[in-house]
């Protein structure tokens, strides 16, 4: 078998440790906190890691983000990848899921492609629809919620994560794939690594060189908009139950009554 | 909160931010337990070396990081102030690397560094014995030329990785002449005859094992004898020189940690009806632990670029060594003193800082031994 060209899309996020904030436009400051690699995201650059290890194959990072989103790509070579793909735009700034999946389609379809990993969600906006929309415009088979993951031959399969167990899904490659966390264990990066990131390609294509239509993408492209926010409620300072014989009870009670249990 | 650091490259500052995830995901959350049960964390040390991060200070042609030492002192800090124990093995390990690195020749270092600075392998050195610890000149084992080999005999005192270790850089005594009577070996822990007696029991950095290597006959190749006899003290001393350096970033990393616990407690926790950090007589006190923080940060920092400039940095090793350890010992009080009665119990670290922080003033030369050494410069000229 040709080596498995295998494509991670990482997206970075602001630290969910700290506050975050909307822009007066309702999309997410991503400016002031610091940006991570989406967690979910790791999972899937391990698992692009390990099957380029046990298959052979190259792992190529596309990153669609700001230029600080750069960091970002670069520790995800660290980590191992072989090469990165930076889609950087300022027409880009508020896509949502739609417009995101547009702009990296045509990615994928400039670098071309055997296997793309997603995380099946990110940490700041959460829908979870971009591996499914990018499958769409890419016309390929989706293999989404990956807990497993078995490349053989010209095929994928996964174990897909189900409410009540998983379900065994095939396709044929290429393939768009996303992972849940239970994946793997996402290695660290070393040292060396961080060294040889320094000197990995790294191509940064505009919105021009994908010949993407400026009103596909971005706040323009978007099919959703925010309407109206809120800050969250302050917490509050909770129910404290007091045991006298019928402390168990009156905690059941409690989660029953919010359909915990 | 992180302490606030200004790196000098790009690869130094992802080296940190690696550090800090690896120390949130790997020490962190085992150091209590650890502490509670004395357990030698040796899959730790694993993990660092995996991550290169046991070998930042050697040239990359060993398979070192090839930092300088402005770079590794603040890794090392970062460790320390997630695990005490761990970031002074991390110091131990480079110290009984640099015998080799420094005095071995280009063979002896082809032949052995790569291994030790592989991450796989952890070493320990050998320079105290019971009666000579301030004055390792007064040491009494001895290695005997046999032919091809030296025969040690004698007990090596306080060995940090004692019977832990893959290999000890020891000091023994090949002729009578004081301190030019002392050469530097490098002997592997399966050599027969070498065994740990029982580990020290110690008031902190419990997950560290400091123990008596008793040497019975250890036969040694002369081959592994590093720089020529009677170089040992003089090998050992400079050693030192960067050890302390090590010893000044562990015991920051510890500060900073005692003051970061502190102060979030201190935001939290009410009296009269307010946040205590709220009062100035205690806010000031954090103030003064921030700044002893942050002072001894700079000054261990400026004996490290005076190192990597390639300049004479014994005295400020000391400087820094002295300032770095006393002013910790002071934040770590501190920290107890601003926790109050919650200060002084096992629910909290701040406790397990004031005592690992206490032998940071008495190893790699008490503070009253930097004391002689920065006098002496001073008496020179
Ligand atoms: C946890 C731990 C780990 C250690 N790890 C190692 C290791 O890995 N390898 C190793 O070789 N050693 C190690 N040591 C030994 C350590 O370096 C010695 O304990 C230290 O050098 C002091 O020696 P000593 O204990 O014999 O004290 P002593 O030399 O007996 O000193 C007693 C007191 O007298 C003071 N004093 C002595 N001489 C003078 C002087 N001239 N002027 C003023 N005051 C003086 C000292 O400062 C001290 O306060 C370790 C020790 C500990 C506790």
């Amino acid at each position: 078998m040709t080596t498995l060209n295998i494509v991670v899309c990482v997206k970075q996020v602001p630290d969910t440790a700290v506050e975050r904030t909307l822009t007066p436009e309702g999309t997410l400051d991503r400016e002031s906190p610091d940006g991570l690699i989406n967690e979910l995201d790791e999972y899937a650059i391990e698992e692009g890691l390990k099957i380029a290890e046990a298959h052979g194959g190259e792992v190529t990072i596309l990153s669609m983000g700001p230029a600080k989103a750069a960091d970002s790509v670069r520790k995800a070579l660290s980590m191992g990848a072989d090469k990165a793909v930076h889609v950087l735009d300022d027409g880009l700034a508020g896509s949502d899921a739609l417009a995101t999946s547009a702009a990296l389609a045509a990615a994928l379809t400039r670098v071309g492609f055997d296997l793309v990993i997603l995380g099946s969600e990110s940490t700041d906006a959460r829908t979870g629809v971009v591996p499914a929309m990018l499958a769409e415009r890419l016309g390929v088979p989706q293999l989404t919620l990956a807990a497993t993951v078995e490349v053989s031959g010209a095929g994928v399969t996964i174990h897909r994560l189900t409410e009540d167990g998983y379900a065994v899904v095939t396709g044929s490659l290429p393939a768009v794939v996303s992972v849940v966390e239970k994946i793997n264990e996402p290695r660290y990066p070393t040292f060396k690594g961080i060294m040889a990131a320094k000197k990995k390609p790294v191509r940064t294509l505009t919105l021009a060189d994908l010949a993407v239509d400026t009103g596909a993408v971005g706040l323009a492209g978007a099919a959703t908009g925010i309407a109206d926010w809120a800050a969250r409620p302050p917490r509050t300072a909770g129910v404290v139950v007091k045991d006298e014989g019928d402390g168990g009870s009156q905690v059941a009670g409690f989660l029953a009554e919010r359909k915990f249990i | 909160m992180p302490a606030v650091r200004l790196m000098p490259t790009q690869e130094s500052a992802d080296l940190i931010e690696l550090t800090r995830s690896i120390a949130d995901k790997e020490l962190r959350p085992h150091v209590a337990a650890a502490e509670r049960s004395h357990a030698f964390p040796r899959e730790t040390f694993a993990t660092l070396g995996r991550a290169g991060l046991l070998s930042l200070p050697y040239p990359e042609e060993y398979g070192g990081g090839g930092q300088p030492y402005e770079v590794y002192l603040q890794v090392l800090e970062e460790i320390a102030s997630a695990w005490a124990a761990v970031g002074v093995g991390t110091s131990v390990h480079a110290l009984s690397c640099f015998g080799l690195f420094h005095a071995g020749t280009a063979e002896q270092k082809e032949r052995w560094l790569p291994d030790m600075l592989g991450g796989e392998l952890l070493g320990a050195y050998c320079l105290s014995e019971a009666h000579a610890g301030s004055d390792p000149a007064a040491m009494r084992t001895r290695a005997v030329r046999d032919g091809g080999e030296y025969v040690i005999t004698g007990a090596k005192a306080w060995t940090t990785h004692g019977g832990a270790a893959d290999f000890y850089k020891v000091m023994a005594r090949t002729s009578d002449d004081g301190g030019r009577g002392i050469s530097c070996f490098l002997v592997p822990a399966d050599s027969p005859g070498l065994t740990a007696d029982a580990p020290e029991d110690k008031m902190g950095l419990m997950s560290s094992v400091t123990a008596t290597m008793v040497f019975d006959s250890v036969r040694v190749p002369a081959e592994r004898r590093l720089g020529a006899e009677g170089q040992g003290l003089p090998i050992a001393l400079a050693g030192l020189d960067s050890g302390r350096l090590g010893i000044a970033a562990v015991a920051t990393g510890v500060a900073q940690a005692a003051l970061d616990a502190a102060v979030a407690y201190a935001r939290e926790r009410e009296s009269f009806g307010r946040p205590v950090i709220e009062h100035q007589g205690l806010a000031f006190l954090l103030a003064d632990m921030a700044a002893a923080v942050e002072s001894a940060r700079a000054t261990y920092l400026f004996a490290a670029r005076l190192r990597d400039a390639g300049r004479p940095f014994s005295r400020q090793a000391s400087v820094a060594k002295l300032t770095a350890t006393d002013n910790a010992m002071r934040v770590t009080t501190d920290a107890v003193q601003v926790l109050g009665g919650a200060g002084y119990t096992k629910d909290f670290p701040v406790e397990r800082y004031m005592r690992e922080t206490k032998v940071m003033q008495i190893f790699e030369g008490t503070n009253q031994i930097q004391r002689l050494v920065i006098s002496r410069d001073l008496a020179r000229g």
